[in-house]
Formats: structure tokens, sequence, C-alpha cells
């Protein structure tokens, strides 16, 4: 990495910044700066095209209507496409995740075309996911279990290319059967809010490394305390129903 | 509607009535309780036949309804069904209704997704749409869902609409009426309208005005405006609020007395004052990004702060929302997280750089500041928790 600060972009959050996603950007900023490496975070706004430099990509949730615009910006998809050949990783949440796929469909059916960067299809749950999920990782190296909250009407299938990035243990997550989110090179997608990143810290790490190789651990502050509660709570959820 | 009709339905009214007040002997606010009982008593008729009144208002949005509706209702005087507990689902219409059987004027606020049914059942003559923005969306979804709920209801409408040109998704949903009386009542929380609602083209904002870069959507022209006389409430939203409600008044044939206005000080809790064990508070509800970020200049910089945060139904079960407000603008301040998810809150202001406490319980973490004035900004039901405090 040389002596060059860490780009965090951001991408559209006007458009892909419904459910506090975000914060995975800011996230990654500050675990850098904990340990003394420099960050910028870049909004994506307007039409930019991602910078070439760009190391870490975030993209969050948004509305039908906004993750179409999103869809239909060309300069975007040309521009992302060269960033992850280059070696740039990504991080994508539900209508982000859904955008980097293959396809993806909007209301009642329409089918649009994704910027294929994840080997997977989206189409329409029978009913709204909406809760607390726990996913046991399935990422090598990433031990903890996942913890976030879903919100979304898609069910992402994968193709050969990709793997789920955790299983799991309660919710819906991608509606498959049993994977939540994918994994494919440097590029993941999630269902997750929360912000993903804020409840799992161990993920925000695992994308860092990609960037800045190994990381020494932080001390984590009122995280572990959420992350018991969240935990707890979704699991208290499932022994009730039972 | 038969007189054997009437007689069901005033009898359902007296036994919801005395329903509400036993809930309320309990120790419940029992506000939902004597709608729902009306509800399953009386025949349908006569439970629409009270919903008509002499002259009626409904106020909808996403933030402002409950002071809206209470200015409103105190410029119209006292014969008035009102709904000021904010109880604003159909149960809590009904509950207002029932209690003011005989009131020739209804003042209701309703619950964003609930607008199409409250305009079915009052059938009123003015709706004020005062603006639109995330909050609860593991149950609305989508802001712009909401939007198109509130167009395709008013298409059928026949009364007038008061609504905030300055609002993207609002003016858009209101252009389905034929009577409109467009307000400057401002939005400075334009996150949830990017996206034209009405062609998915960007919507653009600047100096002033917004237009969609796609379609003929614009801001509507709006006049002078009403003179709008100053209340006892503090921020930029509040004088929004008046704003609208200047208008809805006007148009029910009503006079602001700027007097009585200029007495309101707090609304439903909001904005009021209490002491705790020689702590001096004040209760502040903010319950989403865009009431935070009215909330901001509110607070009085350097004086203790305690959020509270829950994530039950009421409030919407993701609190994800939090990382939408700049808690940055913070920095420095004694801050202590109470409320079922402080601990959310907590995460969040740790990577705003705040150093924080976690207390639950919003009392005891009142008792972490020093006495003298601490300012309690809380969400929904942790503002009930707060407000309690107060009562003692």
């Amino acid at each position: 990495m040389a002596d060059s600060a860490v780009s965090i972009v951001l991408v559209r959050p006007a458009l892909l910044g419904t459910y506090g996603d975000g914060g995975n950007a800011l996230v990654l900023a500050v675990r850098l700066g904990r340990r003394g490496i420099q960050a910028d975070v870049v909004l994506l706004d307007g039409n930019q095209p991602l910078p070439r430099a760009s190391d870490l990509i975030v993209l969050g949730g948004g509305e039908d209507g906004a993750q179409e615009a999103v869809a239909d910006d060309d300069v975007l998809r040309h521009s992302l496409t060269l960033a992850v050949a280059a070696g740039a990783a990504v991080l994508a949440i539900c209508g982000g995740f859904q955008l980097l796929g293959d396809r993806f469909q909007v209301g009642a059916g329409r089918s649009i075309a994704g910027f294929g960067l994840l080997d997977c299809t989206t189409d329409r749950l029978s009913e709204r996911a909406v809760g607390e999920v726990v996913a046991d990782s399935a990422l090598p190296g990433l031990e903890v279990p996942l913890t976030g909250f879903e919100n979304h009407a898609g069910r992402t299938l994968l193709g050969a290319e990709a793997t789920p990035l955790g299983l799991v243990s309660h919710g819906v997550g991608n509606g498959d059967g049993g994977g939540e989110g994918a994994v494919q090179g440097r590029v993941i997608g999630s269902y997750l809010h929360g912000p993903v990143l804020a409840r799992n810290p161990a993920l925000a790490d695992s994308l860092l490394a990609h960037v800045v190789g190994p990381l020494p651990p932080l001390a984590e502050g009122p995280v572990t305390r959420l992350r018991s509660e969240r935990l707890a709570a979704a699991r208290g959820r499932r022994v009730r129903r039972h | 509607m038969g007189s054997w009709e009437r007689r069901a339905t005033v009898g359902a009214a007296a036994i919801a009535r005395l329903a509400g007040g036993a809930s309320r002997r309990l120790g419940r606010e029992g506000h939902t309780i004597t709608g729902r009982v009306f509800l399953a008593l009386a025949p349908p008729s006569g439970a629409r036949a009270l919903a008509r009144r002499g002259r009626s208002a409904l106020v909808s949005g996403t933030n402002g309804k409950t002071t809206t509706t209470a200015l409103i209702a105190r410029a119209l005087g006292e014969d008035i069904a009102f709904n000021a507990s904010g109880s604003n689902l159909i149960g809590g219409l009904h509950s207002a209704l029932v209690e003011r059987p005989h009131a020739s004027t209804a003042v209701l606020e309703v619950d964003e997704a609930a607008l199409p049914a409250a305009l079915a059942l009052v059938q009123p003559d003015v709706v004020a749409l005062l603006n639109l923005s995330r909050d609860q969306l593991d149950r609305m979804h989508e802001v712009r869902r909401l939007a198109e709920l509130w167009r395709e209801a008013l298409a059928t409408y026949e009364g007038v609409v008061v609504a905030n040109a300055d609002d993207p998704l609002v003016t858009w949903a209101a252009r389905s009426c034929a009577d409109v009386r467009w307000v400057g009542a401002g939005q400075p929380w334009l996150a949830d309208a990017t996206a034209c609602p009405a062609c998915r083209a960007v919507i653009v904002v600047a100096d002033g005005t917004w237009r969609c870069s796609g379609c003929r959507l614009r801001r509507p022209v709006t006049g002078a405006g009403p003179v709008v006389p100053p209340t006892g409430l503090p921020g930029r939203c509040n004088e929004a609020n008046a704003a609208m409600a200047v208008a809805v008044v006007e148009e029910m044939g009503g006079q602001v007395d700027p007097a009585a206005w200029a007495a309101i000080d707090s609304v439903a809790g909001r904005y009021g004052r209490g002491v705790l064990d020689g702590r001096e508070l004040r209760l502040l509800l903010a319950k989403n990004p865009a009431g935070w970020r009215e909330m901001m200049p509110v607070l009085v910089p350097g004086r203790p702060l305690v959020v509270a945060l829950n994530a039950r139904v009421e409030d919407g079960t993701d609190p994800s929302w939090i990382w939408d407000v700049p808690f940055e603008q913070l920095a420095g301040a004694r801050l202590v997280c109470a409320g079922e998810r402080a601990a959310d809150l907590a995460v969040r202001l740790d990577y705003a750089g705040i150093e924080v406490d976690i207390e639950p319980d919003v009392g005891a973490a009142v008792a972490r500041h020093p006495r003298g004035p601490v300012d309690v900004v809380a969400n929904y039901s942790a503002f009930r928790a707060a407000r309690s405090l107060c009562h003692g």
C-alpha cells in the first residue's frame, strides 16, 4: 500500500442509502484509522465514475425505483467492472447485492440486468423477509456467527462461481434453502443491515485485510455487548417458536 | 341507518368508554381499547355515522402529526373530537370519535399507512399532508410506496388537500387531487426523494426549489402564504407544523388566536419539562433521521444528554437508521445511551468518536449526570418511558 491512503468509495449514497448501510464505509475508515492507517471515504454521487484507484467499494440498499436507476447507470457499471478487475474489494448490501448479480426483479415481475459481478440471480420471495438474522460464517478464517437485520422481498439463487457468505441459522437470508449472501473473489453480497460491518467487526477486518494485509486486533468497545444481545434475541425467538 | 342501529351504536359507544376508563384506571393508556371495543360491538353503519362530523380534518405525514393536530385543535375551540394521545391507527381514531360522540368538529392525526382507510371512514373536509421520509421501514418497506398509497386514495377524495410543496413525495401524492392548497413548509430531509416517484429520474434540488430531470413533476408555485403566529415550540420543524396548521384552520373556516398559540410550549409531552432528583429534564422526541436532523439545532451545546432508543413494533424493529443520523455533530457531548437498544446506539456513537456510558433504564441514565439541566432525546416508546419519569 506504500504511503497512499486507503480509498473507500460509497457508491451512489443518494440512491442506495435507505437502510443506514452507509455506516459500513464509516466502520471501515474508523477501523483503519484506529490502527494508524489513513483512509479517505469518497461519496460517489451524480454520475461520477469510480476512481481507478478504489480499494474498497461499498454499496447499500435502496428502493426499487432507485435500484433500477443505478442499474441504468452505464458509467458506474463500466467503472465498477474495471475496479473489480483491478483488485478492489466490494461489499454490497440488499438492493446493492441484487444489483451486482446477473439479473434481479423489481415490482410485480420485471427482470432487470444486473452488473454481473456476482454469479447469482434474484426473483421474488413469496413473502417479504423482515427480521433478525443469524448466519454461521462460511468465509474462511471468519469463525464467529454473523448478525444483522433483513428487510427484502428478493430470493437470490447462486450459480457455480459464487458461494454463500453464511449459512442461516435464524431468518431467511437468500431464501434459497439456507444461504445468506454471496462471495466471489473479493466481491461480497449480503442481505444484512445493521449495518453489517458495525455488528460484525470481524467481517470488516477480513475485508480490510484484502487491502492492507493482516491487521492487529482492536480492543472492541460496546459491540461485544451488542452482538451478545442480538444473537440472544434472535435465538430466543427461535426457541419460543418451536 | 335504522333506529336499532342508532341504539346499538350509542350502546356500543357507552360500553367502549367504560372499557377505556377501566383500562386507564388499571394504569394503561386505554386509548386503543375504547376504539377496539366499539368496533367489535357497533354496527358498521353506526361506526361510519359516528365518524362523519360537521367539519373535520385529517393530518398525516412522517413527522409533526401530533403537533400540527394539536395546533389545529387549539385554534378551533373546545367542541372537538381529537386524538390528543397520538393513537393514530384506525382503532385510535375510533377511540377519539367515541370519546366525543356529539362534537361537531373532528381533527385527527393518522398514521401514514392508515390514511386510505381513514379517508374512507371520516370523509374529511380537509387533509393535511406534512412530509414523507424513512421511518419504521420494517413495517412501511418503502417510502415511495406510501406516497403511492396516498396518491391512489386521494384520487377519489373530494375535499381540500393542504400539502407541503417542498416535499416531492407529498407533491406527487397530492397531484392526484383536484383541490390542493400548496404550502411551502420546507423539507430539509430529501434523501428519500432522490429518485422521482413518478418516473424514477433524478430530482434536482437547487435555489429553494426542486424539479424532476425526467418528467414534468416540479415544486408547485406557492403564494405568499398565510401569516403564521409564533408558537412557544422550538425549532424549524415547528414553524413548518404551524404553517400547515394555519392553512388547515383557514380551510375549515376558523382563525388562530395568537395568544393561545404563543402559550403552547409542549405537545403530548414533547418539549415538556420535569425534575428528577435535581436534574431538570427537557423531553425531546426524535424517531427517525429526518426528525433528528431537525432536533440537532434544538439541543443546547454542552448540556448533558440522555439518548434513549427502543425498537419495539411501534418504533420499527430495525434501528439501523441511527447510522443516517450525523451524531458526529455531538462531538464532545456528555452522553448516556439508554433504552432497550442502548448498545446499538453506543456502537454508532463509538464510531462517531463519542465516548458514552450505557444504562438501559432511562431514569438511571439521567442519574448518571450531575444535577442541573439534562436533555433527554428518545424515540417513540422510549419517550413514553421518559415521560412517565416526570409524572412521578
